[in-house]
């Protein structure tokens, strides 16, 4: 048993949801309780989607435990069959169906619809949202692909886009503009808008682009055995990342190494230009999935000019690569699924941003931390209505406007140091381009206020004078919780017990960087 | 003494119509989604869902937005171990529950709430609480209740928690009022304040606020139900002696003046002292109905089964906003409760009790209302089929009871009439 307040993802039939609503054509027969409806405001609320996800719950009750939920099943498959006219439908069980164990493929087999009916197991005590949407689509790749011929022209299939997915939808577009400029068409897209006769012809395609490996990987893995369709492993997020990639696609696709159009690619040139100084050595922590985190912290450290100083993922499955990634910057990964953990992780590297999921951003605005979202678990400010894709040229794009965003700018952040008693212009004030963010800097003097005391506060052994306390607040909020964490780690390296102004400014001068 | 003025009703009602009883898919929420506002409501409980990931994740998702105020509620998330033994499973708990209390210790009253994993497995949630209570005595009480989609709905998470709450109630003799519902704070001081104005003496309201405010209840206790969904809740109050006062429910002027009658005459207030502590705000809830309702009029309204508030909404929507009701649909028809405005209701919509979805949704097209009163899960695609959608959660999670929200009430639902006409798309 395991308490927890909030969940980065869901059981794994969601992540089977997220396929199957992704998917046109299909049908998911899910044995589940009533209450197990709440999931299809995911998709229509969340994703603003317009139509109900093709997925019929039988709702059995207390009542039907005792008699037939087995009937109940097979009754829901007809009702779904004859209303909807799938060409094909997946089954599967929730987590309470599944200790009541009707045994839904077997069940379903026996009724001989005229269509194939690909069973699920999802374990909902051991496995996640992804894992679901992972194995579902593996799993309809298995049943419903059938070996054809290549196409003529070198063709690709780009997979792993589903239903609730962070920035999916536009990920498609950019990265099949991207492909196109290299002469490579897209065969079929998976399982976002595709058919189960899509599905079938999958194996066409010269190769497969793993866009996101949460929820594609072990499909690939399954066609580059049974068709020899080799994968590509880079994912394009951020323009190291993009670059890479198409040198990979160059080198399965056999094409001649001529440069690519990225004509439309400014990132490069916002990050060289002179206003973006200030982003130097920005310290910032890094949390998501382990895909999306990954990338993150390229893009940060080489394209964005960050000082990565913590980087985590929350999906267990993805903790080999994150490990490394996080190795090779210095760092120790954080693999953990728990919230508060995460939280109180951030709070003690009291990183100057966070990049992290709306759970971080929660997290960033209790600590006065600026946050911008780099991954799922999605909220409904992740489906903007304009073109906000992750990955190619216009990815990066929108990625350096995203993460600048929460920032306090350049020229300001000086004018905040120096004139931090401006009435007007003081901390609480936020930076001046988020007006509409005011109540969320009340809350910050608040925090501050309640941990601020003005009696000497004494922490490690080690006290704070009060006028060293009072030289502190003189410093601006977004790195005052920097300078008392460097303060006092350097008062207790130095083995000195009261902090005073001098050790202020011993200990700034010792980090100066 | 001068009589009460009472209502008219219809020459006929819907008390009698046939009943609608398909089964099919219920496109409904479990009674865990009611920790949402529980949880708000009762300051010092904390709600710990017993269950599965997905437990923890409708609740993450019904809040809508993430209240991250580190919320009173949890889940202690069964694996796969929990399942294979149950002695474990109990250990498990006790472990998880010390943890949380000395992590929060502000908490005075934990409810362990049952789900449908915990409820297949039979993890005896009622010797738990006992056990656990004994260990946080008296600091803290430990209560269960079931909240599973098996054999709850929605609004009825709220009502299975206060009908756990009332065994544990101290007897008392006291001539006085139980006012039962969880109200947004700022409605119970409104309806509290008519009650006592009325000069009744002793008003409580279930649930207080906190563990501290003592309620008890006996054979002098009347009670009057704010909320058409707590059935259980008023069985158990009767079941320990108390008086219901059955009457319609406080939603629009007619319904809250129904409602506060039903007060005076059980406790001999005259109508002279009725009339004047209610003339004013009447007046002031009509005008203000009037103003909001002006949209609304003429206009057919198709309630999808969610809340339970579905028969009292149609009730004021049809005599105060001048609708006309197609369909009422109800997850459950609480004869005991809602009979007084299923009499108010002319008869002529279908009335339909339990839900199959797929054959409401084609009643629901055929009947092509101006408005549809339906939960998350199907607004936005009935909106994208033509069709204009009121989400039926916000009429929980928003004050609408009494006098002062009878205004808000009518507008709440011509919003999205009004937003339609405003849009040039």
């Amino acid at each position: 048993m395991k308490l927890t307040v909030w969940t980065y993802e869901g059981p794994p039939h969601v992540g089977a949801m997220r396929v199957a609503t992704a998917m046109k054509g299909l049908h998911y027969v899910l044995h589940a309780p009533q209450g197990d409806t709440y999931a299809d405001l995911l998709f229509t609320m969340i994703e603003r989607r317009d139509h109900r996800p093709p997925v019929s719950y039988t709702t059995f009750q207390a009542r039907d435990l005792g008699s037939d939920t087995a009937t109940l099943f097979k009754e829901s498959c007809k009702d779904a069959f004859d209303r909807f006219k799938p060409e094909a439908i997946i089954v599967g069980a929730s987590c309470t169906a599944e200790l009541i164990q009707d045994d839904p493929g077997g069940l379903s087999e026996s009724m001989g619809l005229p269509v194939p009916v690909i069973p699920l197991e999802l374990p909902s005590y051991q496995r996640k949202e992804n894992f679901g949407a992972s194995e579902t689509f593996y799993e309809i790749c298995r049943a419903l692909s059938t070996p054809v011929e290549r196409t003529p022209e070198i063709t690709c299939n780009i997979l792993g886009p589903t239903a609730l997915g962070f920035r999916h939808r536009d990920d498609v577009v950019e990265l099949s503009s991207i492909l196109e400029s290299l002469g490579i068409a897209v065969n079929v897209v998976a399982p976002l808008d595709a058919t189960p006769a899509d599905i079938q012809r999958l194996g066409a395609a010269h190769f497969n682009v793993m866009l996101y490996p949460e929820t594609c990987e072990t499909a690939c893995r399954w066609l580059e055995r049974e068709y020899k369709q080799p994968f590509t492993k880079t994912v394009p997020i951020g323009v190291g990342a993009t670059r890479d990639f198409i040198a990979e696609v160059k080198t399965i696709a056999g094409l001649p190494d001529i440069a690519v159009d990225d004509s439309r690619l400014r990132l490069p040139w916002y990050s060289r230009s002179v206003d973006s100084t200030y982003l130097t050595g920005k310290r910032v922590f890094i949390f998501g999935d382990g895909t999306h985190a990954i990338a993150a912290a390229r893009i940060a450290k080489e394209e964005m000019g960050f000082e990565v100083v913590g980087l985590g993922c929350y999906n267990r499955e993805f903790a080999r690569p994150v490990r490394a990634c996080a190795k090779e910057l210095g760092l120790e990964a954080l693999i953990s699924d728990d919230y508060l953990e995460v939280e109180a992780a951030i709070e003690a590297l009291q990183p100057e941003m966070i990049l992290g999921t709306q759970m971080e951003r929660h997290i960033g605005k209790r600590l006065g931390i600026p946050c911008a979202v780099i991954s799922a678990p999605v909220h409904v400010q992740d489906f903007p209505a304009r073109f906000s894709p992750q990955v190619g040229w216009e990815g990066a794009n929108v990625i350096f406007d995203t993460w600048v965003h929460p920032l306090v700018m350049g020229l300001e952040e000086h004018l905040l140091h120096m004139f931090r008693e401006d009435f007007e212009f003081h901390d609480d004030a936020g930076a001046s381009h988020h007006g509409s963010h005011t109540p969320a800097a009340q809350k910050r003097r608040v925090i501050e206020e309640a941990t601020d005391t003005p009696e000497p506060v004494i922490k490690d052994g080690v006290t704070w004078l009060a006028d060293a306390e009072k030289e502190l607040r003189k410093i601006p909020f977004f790195v005052r919780g920097k300078a008392r964490r460097n303060t006092e780690k350097f008062a207790v390296e130095q083995g000195v017990t009261s902090i005073s102004i001098e050790t202020l400014y011993e200990a700034k001068a010792h980090y100066a960087r | 003494m001068n009589a009460f003025t009472q209502i008219n009703p219809p020459s006929t009602g819907c008390g009698n119509a046939p009943v609608l009883k398909q089964r099919g898919q219920r496109e409904v929420f479990c009674g865990l989604t009611s920790i949402v506002w529980l949880h708000r409501k009762i300051q010092d409980a904390f709600f710990l869902v017993v269950g599965s990931r997905t437990c923890a994740h409708l609740l993450q998702s019904a809040a809508g937005v993430m209240i991250f105020a580190e919320p009173r509620f949890g889940t202690a998330i069964l694996e796969e171990k929990d399942l294979a033994g149950l002695a474990d499973a109990n250990e498990e708990l006790d472990r998880e529950v010390e943890r949380l209390l000395a992590r929060r210790p502000d908490i005075r009253q934990l409810f362990l709430v049952g789900s449908c994993p915990s409820e297949v497995i039979k993890l005896d949630l009622s010797r738990a609480a006992e056990r656990l209570t004994q260990a946080h005595a008296p600091q803290v009480r430990v209560l269960n209740f079931t909240g599973s989609g098996i054999e709850t709905t929605f609004t009825q998470g709220e009502d299975e928690c206060l009908a756990s709450m009332v065994p544990v109630l101290p007897e008392t003799e006291a001539e006085q009022l139980l006012l039962v519902g969880a109200l947004p704070d700022v409605v119970e001081d409104q309806l509290v304040g008519l009650i006592e104005a009325l000069g009744v003496p002793v008003v409580k309201a279930l649930p207080s606020r906190s563990a501290d405010v003592e309620v008890g209840i006996g054979p002098n206790t009347k009670f009057i139900v704010a909320q058409p969904f707590l059935g259980a809740t008023a069985g158990a109050l009767t079941g320990r002696g108390a008086q219901h006062l059955a009457a319609p429910f406080p939603f629009g002027e007619e319904g809250t003046t129904a409602w506060l009658r039903t007060i005076a005459e059980a406790f001999n207030v005259s109508p002279e002292k009725f009339d004047e502590v209610t003339a004013a705000p009447r007046a002031r809830a009509q005008k203000a109905v009037a103003a909001a309702s002006e949209r609304l009029s003429g206009k057919s309204v198709f309630f999808f089964p969610d809340s339970q508030l579905e028969i009292p909404l149609a009730r004021f929507l049809t005599r105060e906003c001048g609708m006309t009701a197609l369909e009422i649909g109800a997850p459950y028809i609480h004869r005991d409760l809602v009979s007084a405005d299923l009499d108010l209701i002319a008869e002529g919509p279908v009335l339909s009790e339990g839900q199959d979805v797929d054959l409401q949704l084609d009643r629901c097209r055929a009947a092509k209302p101006d408005l549809t009163v339906c939960g998350l899960g199907l607004a936005n695609p009935l909106e994208a089929e033509g069709l204009a959608t009121k989400w039926a959660i916000e009429l929980v999670f928003t004050p609408i009871h009494g006098y002062e929200q009878a205004g808000d009430l009518a507008a709440l639902f011509a919003k999205p009439l009004k937003r339609r006409e405003g849009l040039t798309l």
